[in-house]
C-alpha cells in the first residue's frame, strides 16, 4: 500500500472496534519507525503510564517493504513496559509481507479484552476470538494450535503470539513471530499480556495491484545481483550472525562468565563453524529477501533408556550463543540449544534472561542471595539447573524470580549486586569491545546494540577519541533511523547506501522524500529521542556498571574519563536536537 | 522446449524471491497473488516448504477445460495463455488436477504458468529451474 494511500488500522480491544483510517499524510514520515512515531505522539503514548491499558501498540511496515530485496522488516512502537519510556522492536519473518497483501500499512491496538483473546485479521476483516484455551500455552503450541484448528486464518499468514512469561508480566517477554523471528527485548509482549492479547494472525492474500516500471525492474535486479552474487551479505548466509563468536573471542571481546571475563575458554564449541559443521540443517529466509540468515540447529535428544529420540529444530543467532552461551559458560552447543528452546517456549526475551542467569549465578557465589531466595542452586555451565531457572524466571514461582522478572538491575537493586549487573540501559547486547559500545548501548534509544553499532567503532576506529566517537554513533543512527524507516533489514545497511534509498524511494513515487531524506531522517530522530526523554529517560543519569571498567575488552579496560566524557557529550548531542 | 520444474524443494529458504519475478514481469504487480508458482509451508515453517507450480503436461486439461481456446496446449509441454480470447469463466481453474491456477478476483483471468522462465533466474538456490528433457515429476 504506502504507495497510492496510508491504511491505519486500529482496534480497540476494550469495546471491540475496528477502524479503518486512510493517512497518506503519514508518507512525511516515510513509514515504519518514522510513521509509527509519529502517530505514537498523536496517540499520546508517552502520556499513557506504562502498562495502562490505554497504552498502544503500533505495527508498521514502510513504503519499500515487499518492492526491493531485504525490505522485510516490521517496525513495532510501544511504551517499554520495561524501561518506561521508548519501546520499539523490529521482527522478520512473513509478516510485512503479509501485512502488505491483506493492505494494512499501521496497525494500532490499543485497550486490554475482557478475557484471553486472539485476533485475525484479514483484508477485510477482524476477528476477537476466544483465546482461553490459549492461555497458559507455550509459544510453539499456541502456534501449533492456531494452526491446526482456525480456518478462518488459513491462507498466507504469520502468526504472533506470546508465551507464560508475558502472561505472567516478566517484564522483558517477547512475542514470537513466524516461529523462528521475534520482536524482543522491551517487552512487548509483556504488554499484549497486558492486554489479554494472547496471539495476532494476519492473513494477507488480497491482490492490490501496483504499477510495475521497467526502471523498477532493472533497479531490482541490480539490487538482486548484489545480495546474491557480490560479498556484501555473504556472511549473514554463510554461518549467520553466529561468524562473530569466535573473532570476538580472540580479541577479547565476547562477554563471557556475567562479563568476568571476555575471552570463553569452550569458545570453539559454541562458535559458528561448529554449528554450521555440526548442528545446521537448514537456512530459512524472511519473505523478499534472497539471503536465508536464519539458521536453524538440530536438537537431538534421548528422551528414553532405549534408543529413543525426538528432534527439534531451533534457529540461533550470535546474540543467543553469547547470553545463554559464553555468559552461563555453556561448555556445548548442544546445551546452548537447548538452553534457546526453553527460552523460545517460555516467551523469555533470550539475551535477558541469559544475562539475569549470569547476575544470579555470581550472586549465589557471593551470597548475596542465598538458595533460600531462589530456591536452586546455580552454577556455571550447569544446564539442566538453568532449563529449570529459566521456567521459575517465566513462571515467577517466588519473590525473588519475581523480582528478577522485572530486570536485572531491580533485582540488583533490592538485593545489592549493581556494580556487577551486565545492565546498559537493558541487558547488555553480545559485544564487550569497549566503552564505545558500552555507551552506545547505555544511550542508544531503545538499548540494542542495533542502534548505532558502537562495537563496529570500537574495532575499526583508527582515530579512538570520544570526538569521533559522537560522530560516528550519531552518522549510523542518522542512517539506520532511515533504514528502519523503509523498513529495510538492518543487515542491509551495507547494500542500501543513501544513493540507493534515494532511488529505491524515488521510483515508488516519493521523489519529495527521496530529495530531503536525510532531513527527514534527522526529524524522526529528534522526536523520537523527544518523546524517549518525556517518558523519563535521564540524560544525566547514565550509568555503566563497575563490572565494565574491570574487565578487558579490545580497547583494554576502559578508561573512565573517556567514558564519561563520551556521555557528557552524547547527552548535550541528544539535548541539542530536542530543543 | 524447457518446462519449469522444481528440482530440489528442500534447498528452498522461502525467500519468495520466484513469487515477486513472476508477478513483476508476467503482471507488472508487486502481489505475490499474481504468481503462477506458490511457495508455502507444509504447515508451520518448521516443516519445510512445497512450491505449487503447473507441471507442464503434455495433454493439460486445462486446455481441454477452455471453451475458447484462450489455453491450447504449448509444444513441450504446458500451455499458452491468450488473453484476448479469455472470457474469464474459471473453466481452467476447476480442470487443473493440482491446483495450479487461480482466477484473478480483479482481472477475471487466469493467473496460469506460460513457462517463460523468469522465476528461475530469480531463485538464489537454483531450487527451480527450466529443464529441457521431461523428467518424472517428483513431489516432496
Ligand atoms: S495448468 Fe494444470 S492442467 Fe494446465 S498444464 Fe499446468 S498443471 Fe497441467
Ligand atoms: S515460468 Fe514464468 S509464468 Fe511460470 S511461474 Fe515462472 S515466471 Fe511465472
Ligand atoms: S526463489 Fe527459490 S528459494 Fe526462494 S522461494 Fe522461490 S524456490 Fe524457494
Amino acid at each position: 500500500m504506502w504507495i497510492n494511500d496510508v491504511r491505519v488500522l486500529h482496534i480497540d480491544l476494550t469495546n471491540k472496534k475496528v477502524k479503518l483510517e486512510h493517512r497518506p499524510d503519514l508518507k512525511e514520515w516515510i513509514g515504519g519507525t518514522g510513521a509509527a512515531s509519529k502517530l505514537f505522539e498523536e496517540l499520546k503514548g508517552h502520556e499513557i503510564p506504562p502498562g495502562d491499558e490505554a497504552s498502544p501498540i503500533i505495527f508498521a511496515t514502510g513504503p519499500l517493504n515487499g518492492v526491493l530485496p531485504l525490505m522485510t522488516k516490521v517496525v513495532a512502537i510501544y511504551r517499554s513496559p520495561y524501561t518506561g519510556d521508548w519501546g520499539e522492536s523490529h521482527a522478520g519473518g512473513r509478516l510485512g509481507m503479509v501485512m502488505a497483501y491483506a493492505g494494512i500499512d499501521l496497525l494500532v491496538i490499543t485497550g486490554k479484552a475482557e478475557r484471553p483473546v486472539y485476533l485475525v485479521i484479514g483484508p477485510h476483516s477482524v476477528e476477537f476470538k476466544d483465546a482461553r484455551h490459549l492461555w497458559g500455552l507455550d509459544v510453539f503450541t499456541t502456534g501449533r494450535l492456531i494452526r491446526l484448528h482456525d480456518k478462518s486464518a488459513s491462507g498466507r499468514r504469520s502468526i504472533l503470539r506470546i508465551g507464560p512469561a508475558a502472561e505472567r508480566g516478566v517484564k522483558f517477554a517477547g512475542v514470537n513471530v513466524d516461529t523462528f523471528r521475534h520482536f524482543g527485548r522491551l517487552g512487548l509482549g509483556t504488554l499484549m499480556g497486558m492486554k489479554n492479547l494472547k496471539a495476532i494472525v494476519v492473513v494477507g492474500d488480497d491482490s492490490t495491484h501496483f504499477g510495475v516500471n521497467p526502471e523498477y525492474t532493472k533497479f531490482y535486479k541490480e539490487i538482486y545481483d548484489l545480495v546474491v552474487g557480490s560479498d556484501l551479505l555473504h556472511k549473514y548466509h554463510d554461518l549467520g550472525t553466529p561468524q562473530n563468536v569466535l573473532p570476538l573471542n580472540n580479541i577479547k571481546s565476547l562477554p563471557t562468565k556475567n562479563m568476568q571475563k571476555s575471552q570463553f575458554e569452550y569458545a570453539e564449541n559454541i562458535s559458528g563453524e561448529y554449528f554450521a559443521d555440526n548442528l545446521l540443517v537448514r537456512k530459512i529466509a524472511c519473505s523478499g529477501c534472497q539471503v536465508g540468515c536464519i539458521h536453524v540447529g538440530l536438537l537431538r535428544e534421548q528422551f528414553g533408556p532405549e534408543h529413543e529420540y525426538k528432534y527439534t529444530q531451533v534457529s540461533y543467532d550470535h546474540e543467543l550463543i553469547f547470553a545463554l552461551g559464553s555468559m552461563l559458560e555453556t561448555r556445548t552447543a548442544e546445551e546452548v540449544l537447548k538452553l534457546i528452546d526453553q527460552v523460545e517456549r517460555l516467551g523469555l526475551d533470550a539475551i535477558s534472561s541469559g544475562v539475569a542467569l549470569a547476575w544470579t549465578t555470581e550472586a549465589l557465589q557471593r551470597g548475596i542471595i542465598s538458595e533460600k531466595d531462589t530456591g536452586i542452586k546455580l552454577q556455571w555451565g550447569d544446564t539442566e539447573r538453568y532449563l529449570e531457572a529459566l521456567q521459575m524466571l517465566a513462571y515467577r514461582v517466588n519473590d525473588f524470580w519475581h523480582l528478577l522478572g522485572e530486570g536485572t538491575m531491580a533485582a540488583a537493586r533490592e538485593y545489592g549486586g549493581e556494580d556487577f549487573a551486565a545492565v546498559l540501559g537493558q541487558e547488555m547486547a553480545g559485544y564487550a569491545t569497549g566503552p564505545v559500545f558500552y555507551v552506545s548501548q547505555a544511550m542508544g534509544v531503545r538499548h540494542s546494540h542495533l542502534d548505532t553499532a558502537g562495537y563496529s567503532f570500537d574495532q575499526k576506529a583508527t582515530e579512538y577519541t570520544p570526538e569521533a566517537a559522537l560522530e560516528y554513533i550519531v552518522s549510523e543512527d542518522r542512517r539506520r533511523v532511515v533504514l528502519t524507516s523503509l523498513v529495510s533489514c538492518l543487515f542491509a545497511r551495507g547494500l542500501y547506501t543513501w544513493d540507493r534509498i534515494k532511488k529505491g524511494l524515488s521510483l515508488i513515487g516519493y521523489e519529495k522524500q527521496a530529495k530531503h531524506v536525510e532531513e527527514i531522517g534527522d526529524e524522526i530522530r529528534r522526536l523520537r529521542w523527544k518523546l524517549k526523554v518525556a517518558m523519563g529517560f535521564d540524560l544525566d543519569n547514565v550509568k555503566i556498571p563497575k563490572r565494565y571498567f574491570e574487565t578487558e575488552t579490545f580497547r583494554g579496560k576502559p578508561d573512565p574519563e573517556f567514558t564519561n566524557k563520551l556521555i557528557k557529550m552524547y547527552a548535550s548531542h541528544i539535548k541539542e536536537i530536542i530543543k | 522446449m524447457a518446462i519449469l520444474k522444481v528440482v530440489d524443494v528442500d534447498k528452498c529458504i522461502g525467500c519468495m524471491s520466484c513469487m515477486q519475478a513472476c508477478a513483476r514481469f508476467r503482471y507488472q504487480s508487486f502481489s505475490l497473488y499474481r504468481a503462477a508458482l506458490q511457495v508455502k509451508t507444509r504447515g508451520g515453517i518448521s516443516s519445510g516448504f512445497q512450491i505449487n507450480t503447473c507441471l507442464g503436461c503434455t495433454e493439460p486439461a486445462c486446455a481441454e477445460a477452455c471453451p475458447t481456446e484462450a489455453l491450447i496446449p504449448r509444444k513441450g509441454g504446458g500451455v499458452v495463455f491468450r488473453q484476448n480470447l479469455c472470457i474469464g469463466c474459471g473453466e481452467c481453474e476447476k480442470a487443473c488436477p493440482v491446483d495450479a491456477i487461480r482466477m484473478d478476483p480483479e482481472w477475471h483471468i487466469p493467473i496460469v504458468c506460460v513457462q517463460c522462465g523468469i522465476c528461475t533466474q530469480y531463485c538464489p538456490h537454483e531450487v527451480i529451474q527450466m529443464v529441457e528433457e521431461v523428467v518424472p515429476h517428483v513431489d516432496k
